[in-house]
C-alpha cells in the first residue's frame, strides 16, 4: 500500500516538526516553517515536479488535507499562492513564468495576493476600471484602485486584472498580469474588517510597471483566467477551515457546552447535533468532490455548492454559540495574559458574514449554480455586447435617475 | 472511504431506472388514485429479472452478496419514481433481521425474488403492546409499514423475532389512512395468532437493523430529492411569466440552487454512511444518524421548494408534486420526531 506508506511518514513527519506557535503571528516564522514542509516534499502535492511540485494524484493530495487538519499548519500567507494563483500559472501560464515564480511560491519565499476586486467592481468583477495602457517597447502601465486584498501587507507578488481596450465589451478587453508588488507604483493602506482585524487592504496602482513578459494568459483573454483562478478560489474556500471560525464549531461549543455546564440542556444538545451533522455533511461532500476530480471527474461550478453550504455553516455556528453561551458572548473578563474566554467567541461571531461574502457572495454562488450547474437562463445585463466605454455605470444611473 | 459509484454501481442504477421509469407512473397512480395495493408483479420483476432485492443479502444465505451501497443504490431509484413497494417493510427490515439471525429456512430467498413479501412490527415506530401467551401472540403493533401487503409478517417482542402467516387465523390487519399515498400501512391486532420462533437477536444487532433502515429511508430521500430538483428545474425552465420564463428570475433561480445544494450533500452523506455499513459496521450508527439528521428535513425543504415553484400546478392532487412532498415529510418522521435523531445524534457525539 504506497499510499498508507506515504500517509505514515507524512503522519510522523507533522508529528516531529509541528509549526512553532509564533507561524501564526509572525509571516517570517510562518516562511521558515513552508521551506522545511517543501524540504520534506509536502509542498506543491499536485503540482508538476519540473515546477518544484511532486507531481502526486488527488489521493495523496486528500491524505494532506486530512493528516494536517489536526496539525494546525500556518498556511494563511500562503493560501492566495497555493490555492489560486499558483494553479492558475500551472495552467495558463509560459514556461519561463512557470519557472520564474512557482518553486518561490512553493517554498513560501514570495508571497502572493490577488488584484481582482475594485470599489466599483465587486461581485460584477469584469466591470473593472483599472487601465493598463502598453508603451512603445512593450512594457505595461497600470493606473487604478483594487480593494478587499488578503495578504497585500506582506505580497511580493500580484495577480492583477487591468482593462486593456475599453472599446471592446466589457469581458473581451480585460488582461492578467504579473505584478512585482514591491514597486514604488504600488501602495498598500491595510482596510479593517468587521471583526477589528486587517486581514485585507486597498491596494493603489499608480503608473505601476509590468514588463512585457508579464501578461498572464493572453493580452485581452484576462477573463478566462479569471474564471480559471475563481474556480480554484472556490475548491480552495470550501476545503478550508477558517481558523478565524473556530469559536463557533459543534467541537468548540460542545466543550464551552460542559464547561458552562448546559451539555445536559435538551435544547442545547439539540443545536450542536444539527450544527455536527452540517459540519461533517459539508466534509463529506468535499471529500467526495476531490475523489470525482481524482476520478477525471472535474468539479467545475459545482465547487460553488462547497463554498455556498461553507457560508451557511458559518451562519449556523453563530446560531447555535447563542444558544451555548448566552449572556456569556456579550461581555467577559480579560486575563493577564491579554485574553479572554469570549475571545474565540466573538471572533467566530463578528467573522461569520466574510464567509457569505468573500470569494463570491451566496447571492452569487446561487446564480452560477443555477446558470452553470441547473442551466437556468442568465440573468439579463444591460451592459453585454457593447463596448465598455459606452457601458451604464452607477454614476450614470444616478444621473439619470433610472437604469438604463 | 468510497463516495463514488464504481462503473457497475451505475450499471446497476441504470437497469433499475430504466424498468421504473416504464413501469412506475402507471403504479403510482394506480395506488394513488384507485388504492390499488402494491404491484406484485413489477416487484417479482425487480426480485428475478433485475436480481436487486437481496443486494444486501451475503451469497451463502441466497443473495446477490453486494452490500449497503448496491441497496442504497436501489432505494434511491425507488425513491425517484415513488414507486409504491414494500421495500422498507420487505427488502430492508424483514431481509436485515432475517440476515441478522442468519435465518435458513427460506423465507429470505422467497422475499429475495419478490415471491412473498414482508412487514415487521417492533423495530421501527411505536412498539404497540403484542406479547407471547401460550403459543401464539396476542396484542396490537401499528402502524406497520407495508402490513396491509405483506404476506409474512415478522414481530419482534423482547428480542425475540416471531414468524406469523399475515393471512392466518387470529391475524387481522387493518388499513391505516397514511399522510403519504404511496405508502401503505396498517395496524396488526393479534389474538393468539400461532407464531414460529426463529432466534433472537441482541440490543446491538437490533439497533443495527434500525441503523441499516435508517441508511436506506435517508438513500430513498435523496432520490426524491434528486427527482424534486429535476422536475423543478424543467418546469421553471419551461413556464413563462411576464415575458420570461420563471427560473431567469433569481428568487427562483436560487431556490433551485438551493435544492440542489442540499441534494449533492444529502448524496455524499449517504455514501458515507451506506459505505460505513458494508466497511466500517462497527462505525455505523454516527454516520447514519448524521444522514438521518441531516437528510430527513433537507429532504422536504426541497420538496416544499418543489409545490413553491410549480405554483398552483404544484397544488394540485392531479400534479405529483404533492406526492414527494408527502413521502419527504412521512419518511423523515417515519422512525420517530426530527428531535429524537438529534438527541441521538448528541449522545453519539458525546455532549
Amino acid at each position: 500500500m504506497a499510499e498508507e506508506n506515504w500517509r505514515e511518514r507524512l503522519r510522523t513527519w507533522l508529528a516531529e516538526h509541528p509549526p512553532p506557535p509564533e507561524a501564526h503571528t509572525d509571516v517570517a516564522a510562518a516562511q521558515r516553517y513552508q521551506a522545511q514542509l517543501h524540504d520534506a516534499g509536502y509542498a506543491g502535492l499536485t503540482w508538476p515536479k519540473e515546477w518544484g511540485g511532486q507531481g502526486l494524484g488527488a489521493v495523496e493530495a486528500q491524505a494532506f488535507a486530512e493528516e494536517s487538519a489536526a496539525a494546525d499548519l500556518p498556511t494563511r500567507p500562503f493560501m492566495i499562492g497555493m490555492g489560486m494563483t499558483g494553479p492558475t500559472l500551472v495552467d495558463l501560464g509560459t514556461p519561463e513564468q512557470k519557472r520564474r515564480y512557482l518553486p518561490p511560491l512553493l517554498r513560501g519565499e514570495e508571497i502572493w495576493c490577488q488584484l481582482f476586486s475594485e470599489p466599483g467592481a465587486g461581485s460584477d468583477v469584469a466591470s473593472l476600471r483599472t487601465r493598463a495602457v502598453r508603451e512603445p517597447d512593450g512594457s505595461w502601465v497600470l493606473s487604478g484602485q483594487k480593494v478587499w486584498t488578503s495578504n497585500a501587507q506582506w505580497a511580493d507578488v500580484a495577480a492583477v486584472l487591468a482593462r486593456t481596450d475599453p472599446d471592446k465589451p466589457k469581458h473581451g478587453g480585460i488582461t492578467m498580469f504579473v505584478l512585482d508588488m514591491r514597486q514604488p507604483g504600488v501602495t498598500v493602506r491595510p482596510l479593517v474588517d468587521m471583526t477589528g482585524h486587517a486581514p485585507f487592504n486597498e491596494v493603489y496602482l499608480d503608473e505601476a510597471r509590468v514588463p512585457a513578459d508579464g501578461v498572464l494568459g493572453e493580452v485581452d483573454g484576462g477573463w478566462r483566467a479569471a474564471t480559471t483562478m475563481l474556480g480554484h478560489e472556490r475548491v480552495s474556500i470550501s476545503g478550508m477551515r477558517q481558523r478565524r471560525g473556530r469559536g463557533v464549531t459543534s467541537a468548540a461549543l460542545t466543550e464551552l457546552a460542559q464547561r458552562r455546564d448546559v451539555a445536559g440542556d435538551p435544547l442545547v444538545r439539540d443545536r450542536l447535533a444539527d450544527l455536527y451533522a452540517h459540519e461533517r455533511v459539508l466534509e463529506l461532500f468535499t471529500d467526495r468532490m476531490r475523489q470525482e476530480t481524482a476520478a477525471g471527474v472535474p468539479v467545475g461550478a459545482r465547487g460553488s455548492v462547497g463554498k455556498l453550504a461553507g457560508a451557511l455553516l458559518a451562519h449556523r455556528g453563530v446560531e447555535v454559540a447563542g444558544h451555548v453561551a448566552g449572556a456569556d458572548a456579550v461581555a467577559w473578563e480579560v486575563s493577564d495574559d491579554g485574553e479572554g474566554p469570549g475571545d474565540d467567541l466573538a471572533l467566530g461571531i463578528a467573522s461569520a458574514p466574510a464567509a457569505s461574502i468573500a470569494g463570491g457572495t451566496n447571492e452569487i454562488q446561487r446564480s452560477i449554480i443555477g446558470e452553470r450547474v441547473l442551466g437556468l437562463p442568465r440573468e439579463p445585463a444591460a451592459d453585454r455586447d457593447r463596448p465598455f466605454r459606452d457601458a451604464p455605470t452607477g454614476e450614470v444611473d444616478r444621473a439619470a435617475g433610472s437604469h438604463v | 472511504m468510497q463516495l463514488v459509484p464504481t462503473s457497475e454501481q451505475d450499471e446497476l442504477r441504470s437497469a433499475v431506472r430504466a424498468l421504473l421509469d416504464k413501469q412506475a407512473p402507471r403504479a403510482v397512480r394506480a395506488t394513488v388514485d384507485d388504492g390499488a395495493g402494491y404491484d406484485r408483479d413489477l416487484w417479482r420483476r425487480l426480485g428475478t429479472e433485475l436480481g436487486v432485492l437481496g443486494l444486501a443479502v451475503p451469497e451463502e444465505l441466497g443473495g446477490a452478496g453486494a452490500g449497503h451501497v448496491e441497496r442504497a443504490i436501489l432505494a434511491e431509484e425507488l425513491g425517484r419514481a415513488l414507486l409504491p413497494s414494500p421495500f422498507l417493510g420487505s427488502a430492508v427490515l424483514a431481509t436485515d433481521l432475517l440476515v441478522g439471525l442468519d435465518d435458513r429456512s427460506g423465507l429470505l430467498g422467497a422475499l429475495g425474488s419478490g415471491e412473498r413479501m414482508a412487514a415487521v412490527a417492533g423495530v421501527l415506530g411505536p412498539a404497540g403492546d403484542v406479547s407471547v401467551s401460550g403459543g401464539g401472540l396476542r396484542g396490537s403493533a401499528g402502524p406497520v409499514v407495508d402490513a396491509t401487503d405483506a404476506d409474512d409478517l415478522l414481530v419482534v417482542v423482547d428480542g425475540v423475532v416471531h414468524h406469523l402467516d399475515a393471512t392466518g387465523p387470529g391475524v387481522v390487519r387493518t388499513p391505516l389512512r397514511s399522510l403519504d399515498p404511496t405508502r401503505r400501512h396498517a395496524r396488526v391486532d393479534l389474538d393468539g395468532a400461532a407464531a414460529t420462533r426463529l432466534g433472537s437477536l441482541d440490543s446491538d444487532a437490533l439497533q443495527r437493523v434500525r441503523d441499516l433502515a435508517t441508511v436506506a429511508i435517508a438513500a430513498e430521500q435523496t432520490g426524491v430529492m434528486g427527482a424534486a430538483v429535476d422536475r423543478t428545474v424543467a418546469y421553471v425552465s419551461d413556464r413563462v411569466q411576464f415575458g420570461r420564463v420563471i427560473g431567469s428570475y433569481q428568487a427562483v433561480k436560487h431556490g433551485c440552487a438551493d435544492m440542489y445544494a442540499s441534494t449533492e450533500q444529502a448524496v455524499s452523506a449517504v455514501r458515507a454512511a451506506a459505505w460505513a455499513a458494508d466497511h466500517d459496521p462497527d462505525a455505523l450508527p454516527l454516520p447514519a444518524a448524521v444522514a438521518r439528521v441531516f437528510v430527513g428535513p433537507a429532504a422536504f425543504a426541497v420538496t416544499n421548494s418543489m409545490v413553491q415553484y410549480h405554483g398552483g400546478i404544484g397544488y394540485t392532487w392531479e400534479h405529483d408534486a404533492h406526492l414527494f412532498y408527502k413521502r419527504a415529510k412521512s419518511d423523515e418522521l417515519l422512525s420517530g420526531p426530527p428531535g429524537a435523531a438529534r438527541a441521538r445524534l448528541a449522545e453519539l457525539m458525546k455532549v
